[in-house]
């Protein structure tokens, strides 16, 4: 699966400033690493309506330091479980960006998307070209680097180690 | 130009000379820590089909979030941990009865300067108490780092804090990180190191370092430090294996820095985190009277001895509020020990406490759950909505001698009032 290759659209769902990641995923569901089982859970302390209102949304937007907070890979698993393309954020903690690429979730930083768009809203990320599309208006974010993007192309780290490492004992 | 010591340890851990900021490189970490979660990093080495690690010596594994096994598959999870850790000769192993990871890691002489070391916690950040670089990873990370012995990292710029003067009486290491946080805010330190210098640090006690260190997480830092000195040398000698081999990494006096901040500790006053962010901080003054219905003392931010002795002085003779559920958890069992030892541990029980085994505890929400509409005070390092039970209870925190205060009064409470 290359995570790269097909433009991500659909309507986004917008949160906040600072959503940690114990909201996205509580404590007590850590002892699940399935993608299926996180996402019943996902994002669940928001109360009536979640997670189930979020999976009718393809694109997540949010303000700064999404994700902030435990460093708990599932944060990510669980957004991934829910059937969400990409997240796309004024700017991520630095452990839930490491954890979207390693789980192969797509994480796109644009502040000015953040500012302008509205929940509902229809968005088209195109990651080869670094241009999001939105209400006629074209934004610009910066690549992952290089050499970390390979992880996301295959689909997460897990991927990437089983295709670059030699296992045998 | 200098380096900052961000920058020296990843250039030494990369095989480089010298990094600047923004360089991407592959780092070789001195320990790769797994706590709760190494069940986790076990099934996806299984999942990748890898059978044997870098080295073992560099990895280090403590049972803390939930201890002992609540459940079943608690159980089953820290079976996988055990075995394991067995099967591969894990010597650096702790199991439930340990406490928490940080501490433990450190008690026992497993932390030294200029050490990268990288963990399934975003508190990792505490090893930079003793000038090592901590940082927190996830678990499929923490399997790459076992069997590929390296992770990318991204060379960080620094903020320095100039840190002058002593703290006022009933002040302490948690009111000045969280009078920081709510200052810089939940991601003021985010992607950066963070530098603590100034007049005050000689002074400052290696258990409130790990308070420092700890808490400059909740601004987002990728990795902290407290540059080593004479009082890292004390604690260490007696704990390294290999002392002779001690060899602080500190900044260069021309070390380019991001951006400077200075605090004169005197005039800083107690501090109190409000629900539901960290950020979300103000003067005692401003909270006293707040009704409590569980106190909570403990964690890798506030469950050291130190900690633990701070409150039995205010709490020494007097009863808690009676409305007030008191849980201390030590943060080891040496803590434990050394506070059955030193009667601190009694004056504790009797003014009401109930004291629970060494580990991560209430903070993790492993014990000590909140109902609708109770709130709690805390220790901790996070408040955030529903950690420590139901989404509808909230989660102040403070430090222990704020908290101590406060369980006497059933209220949040001013700690210069008992001192």
């Amino acid at each position: 699966m290359s995570a790269m290759g097909q433009p991500i659209s659909g309507r986004v769902y917008k949160f906040g400033d600072n959503v940690n990641s114990d909201i996205i995923i509580a404590g007590r569901y850590l002892i699940y690493i399935d993608p299926e089982e996180l996402a019943k859970h996902a994002f669940e302390m928001l109360g009536e309506g979640f997670p189930a209102k979020l999976r009718e949304y393809p694109i997540l937007v949010a303000g700064r330091n999404f994700g902030c907070g435990s460093a708990r890979e599932q944060a990510a698993t669980a957004i991934k479980g829910l059937g969400i393309k990409a997240v796309v954020a004024a700017s991520f903690a630095r452990t839930f960006y490491r954890n979207a690429i390693n789980d192969g979730l797509t994480i796109v930083e644009c502040p000015e998307l953040y500012t302008a768009v509205q929940e509902g809203d229809q968005v088209d990320i195109d990651l080869a070209k670094g241009r999001i599309t939105h209400a006629g208006r074209e934004y610009s974010f910066p690549q992952i680097p290089p050499s970390v993007r390979k992880i996301l192309e295959l689909g997460g780290l897990a991927n990437y180690l089983k295709a670059n490492t030699s296992t045998s004992a | 130009m200098g380096q900052t010591i961000a920058e020296k340890i990843l250039a030494a851990k990369s095989g480089q000379a010298r990094l600047a900021p923004g360089e991407i490189v592959d780092a070789y970490p001195d320990l790769v820590m797994s706590h709760t979660a190494t069940w986790r990093s076990v099934s996806v080495m299984k999942r990748i089909g890898a059978t044997r690690l870098y080295d073992p010596d560099r990895l280090a594994i403590v049972l803390d979030h939930v201890s002992p096994a609540k459940t079943e598959k608690y159980a089953k999870d820290q079976q996988t941990s055990r075995n394991f850790a067995r099967e591969h000769g894990i010597r650096k192993f702790y199991d439930v009865d340990a406490g928490i990871a940080h501490l433990v890691l450190m008690e026992n002489g497993h932390i030294k300067p200029g050490d990268l070391v990288v963990g399934t916690d975003s508190h990792c950040t505490i090893y930079g108490a003793l000038g090592a670089l901590g940082t927190g990873i996830g678990y499929t990370e923490v399997t790459s780092v076992w069997v590929t012995g390296k992770l990318w990292m991204k060379v960080p710029t620094t903020i320095k804090f100039v840190l002058n003067g002593r703290f006022g009486t009933g002040v302490s290491a948690k009111d000045l990180m969280l009078y920081l946080i709510g200052k810089l805010g939940a991601d003021g330190c985010g992607y950066k190191s963070a530098e603590f210098q100034g007049d005050a640090m000689p002074d400052m006690s290696i258990s409130e370092r790990m308070t420092v260190a700890n808490l400059a997480m909740e601004m987002g830092a990728k990795c902290v430090f407290v540059p080593p000195d004479a009082r890292t040398a004390a604690y260490l000698r007696e704990r390294l294996e290999h002392f002779e081999n001690y060899q602080p990494v500190l900044a260069d006096p021309d070390a380019t820095y991001e951006q400077e901040v200075t605090v004169a500790l005197s005039e800083l006053e107690p501090m109190v985190a409000c629900p539901h962010q960290v950020e979300n901080t103000k003067p005692i003054g401003e909270v006293v009277g707040t009704r409590i219905d569980q106190a909570f003392l403990g964690s890798c931010a506030n469950g050291k001895y130190e900690d633990l002795e701070i409150a039995a002085r205010i709490l020494a003779g007097k009863r808690i509020d009676p409305r007030v559920r008191l849980l201390v958890t030590p943060g080891s069992k040496r803590i434990l020990l050394e506070a059955m030892k030193s009667g601190v541990l009694q004056t504790l029980i009797e003014s009401g406490a109930l004291v629970t085994n060494p580990g991560c505890s209430a903070c993790a929400g492993d014990g000590g759950m909140m109902a609708d509409g109770e709130v709690s005070l805390s220790t901790a390092n996070r408040n955030f909505l529903g950690r420590m039970g139901s989404n509808k209870s909230s989660i102040y925190l403070s430090s222990p001698a704020t908290l101590a205060a406060s369980a006497i009064k059933g209220a949040i409470a001013d700690p210069r009032e008992f001192m």
